[in-house]
């Protein structure tokens, strides 16, 4: 699919509009809020309008994954080419962007929640200039991430968020932020050395040969390393079920278990969570955490299948840890914020699980629900957001009977609420009820244990409705106003992709079968 | 031999330059009181020496007898000791910490010139003797550079240890360096080679002489375990020359223990891939290397962590640089030694960078504790945003230039198949995210009390900045250049 804008395809152009916007801003006087606002604003929009054309212009039928011609709005250019001098060799590195039916979606995702983050970022006061530079980075760096297809590109784009986010948690967030940024930092920057360390080892190991000239090139390319004929002989990683692909295997794991975050890594998420500013949290649960399964999915599973299949059960296990784990921790909280990022451990468990179950069902349960999780974690978070700015409290028990004072914010959080919880008829139950029957054809037991953390998700939820929208006011909450129009536009494309994707499902789903069902098909035979 | 003389000054102009710019600084602090007059006298000499080099252009011929090699190598360690030097030279010109000294400054630059002259014989040498002279008049300026300052009592601590350290470890390798000599019969590296290869000097008798001469290069290098003297020498000597001890003196060291070692004890058919220092049989040398490194790394990494003060912090982080660089050079591949070549060039202006944000700092709000950082970077955003970046580069995180220079020693270690070292230095990589993030923290996370105004620095200081910060972001994004040079600059006289 051919589509450029002034000679650059659509992809750079969705990835780098963030860094052009940037670049005005950093050229408006410090003053200007507003300018700089708006500036975020129209960056954001015109990316969220360009994965509308992605979205209206992508074939459906091709499948992608390994293989370079079914991808589309490629771009391929050389970017580091030293020919062979001595020592060290041809050296090639790519600026490869293209999507496949696995990315598409999670680019139209952090399209859209960038630019809800914008919009609910408006009351931001402190250091506008500072915030909006960061957020802009930080879109940049998730949106390249989707859509890179060089593992090199691929670990810039994956660092590059690193620092946006540590200052945007450790100078906006709550009383704890410094710590939280730190844990944050740290954690996710243990992951990136995992990831440098597989990579060069994964760089060294593979060599295709180049058509025009017949010499063999190491390279970087994703889509060269998932083919095992480009092993060369005696590399590190070569051969099929290896000790040290075993090993490489469980590095990059690791390092995308951080990201999403899986029972033991995700430590850091709670504390994130609660210290950062809420617009901040929305990008963290709508999008950051994706890029764990996501990178799962685009680097282990094919890269990786012999260790894929020989792992399964263990993620398939950690997958079943989290959902209960998170479910009950979310259940203990008395934070509002706490509650809901456990919960995003839960869910995301849900995601594990069912990318776990190598079939197209469970698989196709698991890329819908990591969808549907980022649109109503981003309607639960701006929720709680809401009623921090006007009561500046998250306890769950200084609340009670808010239904009484804001009617409209009422309906919309329970929309988010129920919708988490998986009622038929919104979007998460669609997506998890996928993932639970995938799992279930090759798991029994831990699909069985898995499910009754739906229950105990429900009890949490219903309690926390009980708890801050029913009953009756308390006195201090008498003065509460409703949301404003700024506030509604901010929830309103979430609302009705959460009620449209929870009655119909189809064009979601129809974007990725035909790449997940290759997918499945290339794990299940190791590749060939 | 008169011919030869004469063939030898054709190739050895740029050190001509350098000894007659340090006779006219002299000279001019006879008759001028100006404090900056010596400074662009060495500015001029240093860029009248480049373009003697780039007239000179590239060749490959051995001066003087064999004592010195005017190669390709040298080359490509001359300009970065020359640009090393010109942003010294540009930091001592605006330093309020020299300025206190000012009627000594001739004093100073005839120094820093002496001290580069021995750099750029110690990087082109191929004879013993010549080694350790130049190696000594690098080593004795820099004695006197470090006690400079001689009214802070911590200055004249530094110089003394360092004295003390130097004086001992030059000792020890000047013994290790006479036995070598016994046992080959010559001084010249070239026929110490043959000489090895036709079986001279016994098992025994050699490794004694190389375990001797490695602590010498040990102590220059600064790594563990002859590291003990940097961190008071780096937190007691002016920072200009803290910086110029931590990447020139740390460069120039380098490239001798390269050459010494590549040139002494490998096959020269082999090539540099050999993998081993095959002439030198009973010691695992290879293995002493890498665990020398390994403990450099570590101990560095962790010992920064718990320093306050922040040119002690960033000595010990040199000391962990130290240890990466050294990775790259024990696994004794073409590649490593073209990923230490890479290091350097981006270790050259990320590690400068951050010591001129220290200098500004500490001269302008008197700081040199990182608990005093607080709030900095709200009250100097430029200044902040440029030290953020040369430590981020320094922890090695991209799109930054440190990271492309890690990326290269880690990616020759995993393809020598050392992954136990990679291992290490992988994990105290991690480490050393902690000391740098928390300078970052201080500056950015704190806001400055309600009285402090913001500070506005100099347009020099903001161009100064501006040509570190641009090598550091570029060399992250764009670095196929600088492969290529470095690549074909690992050609040394007799490979």
């Amino acid at each position: 699919m051919e589509f450029e804008i002034f000679g650059f395809g659509i992809l750079t152009w969705i990835v780098f509009i963030p860094i052009l916007g940037l670049i005005v801003l950093l050229l408006l006087p410090d003053k200007n809020s507003n300018a700089i606002r708006w500036t975020a604003a129209i960056a954001t929009g015109i990316q969220l309008i360009l994965a509308g054309i992605i979205f209206a212009l992508f074939d459906r039928t091709k499948t992608g994954i390994n293989d370079a011609e079914s991808f589309q709005f490629v771009e391929q250019f050389s970017w580091i080419t030293v020919d062979a001098v001595p020592w060290v060799g041809r050296i090639e590195i790519n600026y490869f962007l293209g999507l496949d039916g696995l990315s598409v979606l999670m680019v139209i995702l952090t399209s859209l929640i960038g630019f809800i983050g914008v919009i609910s970022s408006w009351n931001i006061e402190k250091m506008v200039k500072g915030y909006f530079a960061l957020y802009l980075l930080l879109v940049t760096g998730m949106m390249g991430v989707f859509v890179a297809l060089d593992f090199f590109l691929f670990f810039i784009f994956w660092e590059v968020m690193l620092l946006p986010m540590y200052f945007l948690i450790g100078i906006w967030g709550g009383p704890r932020r410094e710590y939280a940024a730190i844990k944050f930092f740290l954690y996710t920057f243990v992951g990136g050395i995992l990831m440098l360390l597989t990579m060069l080892a994964l760089y060294f190991s593979v060599a295709y040969t180049d058509p025009a000239t017949g010499q063999s090139v190491h390279t970087f390319n994703i889509l060269h390393m998932m083919n095992p004929a480009n092993y060369v002989e005696g590399g590190l990683l070569s051969g099929v079920d290896t000790t040290w692909r075993y090993v490489a295997w469980m590095a990059l794991f690791i390092n995308f278990a951080i990201k999403i975050p899986l029972f033991p890594f995700h430590t850091w998420l709670p504390d994130a969570h609660v210290e950062a500013p809420t617009p901040i949290s929305v990008i963290l649960a709508g999008v950051l955490l994706k890029l764990g399964t996501y990178g799962l999915l685009r680097i282990n599973f094919p890269i990786f299948p012999d260790a894929t299949v020989y792992f399964i059960y263990f993620m398939a296990a950690l997958g079943m840890i989290s959902i209960i784990y998170g479910a009950f921790c979310a259940m203990a909280q008395d934070d509002f914020k706490k509650l809901i990022a456990y919960s995003s451990i839960s869910h995301m468990g849900i995601v594990v699980l069912g990318i776990a179950a190598l079939n197209t069902q469970g698989m196709v349960g698991g890329v819908l629900q990591m969808f549907n999780h980022g649109i109503i974690t981003a309607v639960l978070f701006l929720a709680v957001g809401v009623l921090y700015d006007r009561t500046h409290t998250r306890g769950l028990y200084d609340f009670g009977g808010i239904a009484n004072q804001m009617p409209k914010y009422t309906g919309i959080a329970m929309i988010g609420m129920f919708a988490a919880l998986g009622l038929p008829g919104l979007n998460g139950f669609v997506s998890e009820l996928f993932s639970f029957l995938g799992a279930f054809e090759a798991y029994r037991w831990i699909t069985i244990v898995s499910v009754t953390g739906i229950i105990i998700t429900a009890a949490y939820i219903l309690w926390t409705v009980q708890r801050v929208f029913l009953g009756k006011t308390p006195d201090k909450l008498s003065t509460l106003e409703d949301l404003t129009p700024r506030e509604i536009l901010s929830f309103l494309p979430l609302i009705i992709l959460i009620i449209l994707l929870g009655i119909y499902p189809g064009p979601a789903i129809e974007l990725m079968n035909s790449s997940l069902s290759h997918l499945v098909e290339f794990v299940n035979t190791g590749g060939r | 031999m008169v011919e030869q003389a004469l063939f030898s000054l054709g190739y050895f102009l740029p050190e001509i330059i350098l000894v007659v710019t340090l006779c006219v600084i002299i000279a001019a602090d006879l008759f001028t009181t100006r404090r900056d007059v010596p400074g662009y006298l060495l500015l001029t000499g240093l860029v009248t020496a480049a373009a003697a080099l780039v007239w000179q252009g590239v060749s490959n011929e051995a001066i003087f007898f064999n004592m010195i090699a005017v190669d390709p190598f040298a080359l490509f360690f001359k300009i970065l000791l020359l640009v090393t030097t010109g942003f010294v030279v540009l930091f001592s010109l605006q330093s309020a910490e020299l300025k206190a000294y000012k009627s000594r400054s001739g004093e100073y630059y005839m120094l820093l010139t002496g001290m580069l002259l021995g750099m750029f014989l110690m990087v082109g040498s191929t004879h013993l003797l010549m080694m350790f002279l130049a190696l000594e008049l690098t080593s004795i300026s820099s004695y006197v550079l470090a006690g400079f300052t001689k009214n802070n009592l911590k200055s004249s601590e530094a110089s003394v240890k360092y004295i003390i350290y130097g004086a001992v470890s030059s000792g020890i390798m000047l013994y290790g360096i006479t036995l070598l000599i016994g046992a080959a019969g010559t001084a010249d590296i070239f026929l110490i080679n043959e000489a090895l290869q036709a079986g001279a000097g016994t098992p025994l008798l050699l490794n004694i002489a190389i375990l001797m001469i490695l602590v010498g290069f040990g102590f220059k290098i600064a790594v563990v375990p002859f590291h003990f003297w940097a961190p008071d020498v780096y937190e007691g000597a002016p920072v200009t020359i803290t910086a110029y001890l931590s990447v020139a003196s740390k460069m120039a060291a380098f490239v001798l223990l390269i050459r010494f070692f590549t040139l002494s004890f490998t096959d020269p058919g082999a090539g540099f891939g050999s993998g081993t220092w095959e002439l030198l049989p009973g010691i695992n040398w290879n293995l002493l290397g890498g665990g020398m490194a390994a403990m450099a790394m570590i101990v560095g990494n962790l010992t920064a962590l718990r320093q306050d003060n922040i040119k002690r912090m960033l000595a010990y982080s040199s000391i962990a640089h130290a240890g990466y660089l050294l990775m790259g050079v024990v696994i004794l591949t073409g590649q490593g030694l073209v990923s230490v070549l890479i290091y350097f060039v981006i270790y050259l202006f990320m590690n400068l960078g951050a010591f001129y944000v220290v200098m500004l700092f500490s001269d302008k709000f008197g700081v040199l504790s990182i608990e005093n950082y607080k709030g900095l970077g709200h009250r100097a955003p430029f200044e902040g945003m440029a030290m953020t970046l040369f430590l981020v580069s320094l922890t090695g995180i991209p799109p930054t230039g440190g990271f492309v220079a890690k990326l290269y020693i880690f990616g020759a270690a995993i393809s020598a198949g050392w992954i136990w070292l990679v291992v290490i230095a992988g994990v105290t990589t991690i480490i050393s995210l902690f000391y740098y993030v928390r300078v970052v923290r201080n500056m950015f996370l704190f806001t400055p009390e309600e009285s402090a105004d913001k500070v506005i620095f100099g347009m020099g200081s903001k161009i100064i900045l501006l040509l570190l910060i641009i090598p550091v972001l570029l060399l992250g994004i764009y670095f196929s250049p600088l492969i290529e040079w470095a690549a074909t600059s690992l050609n040394m006289l007799g490979m």
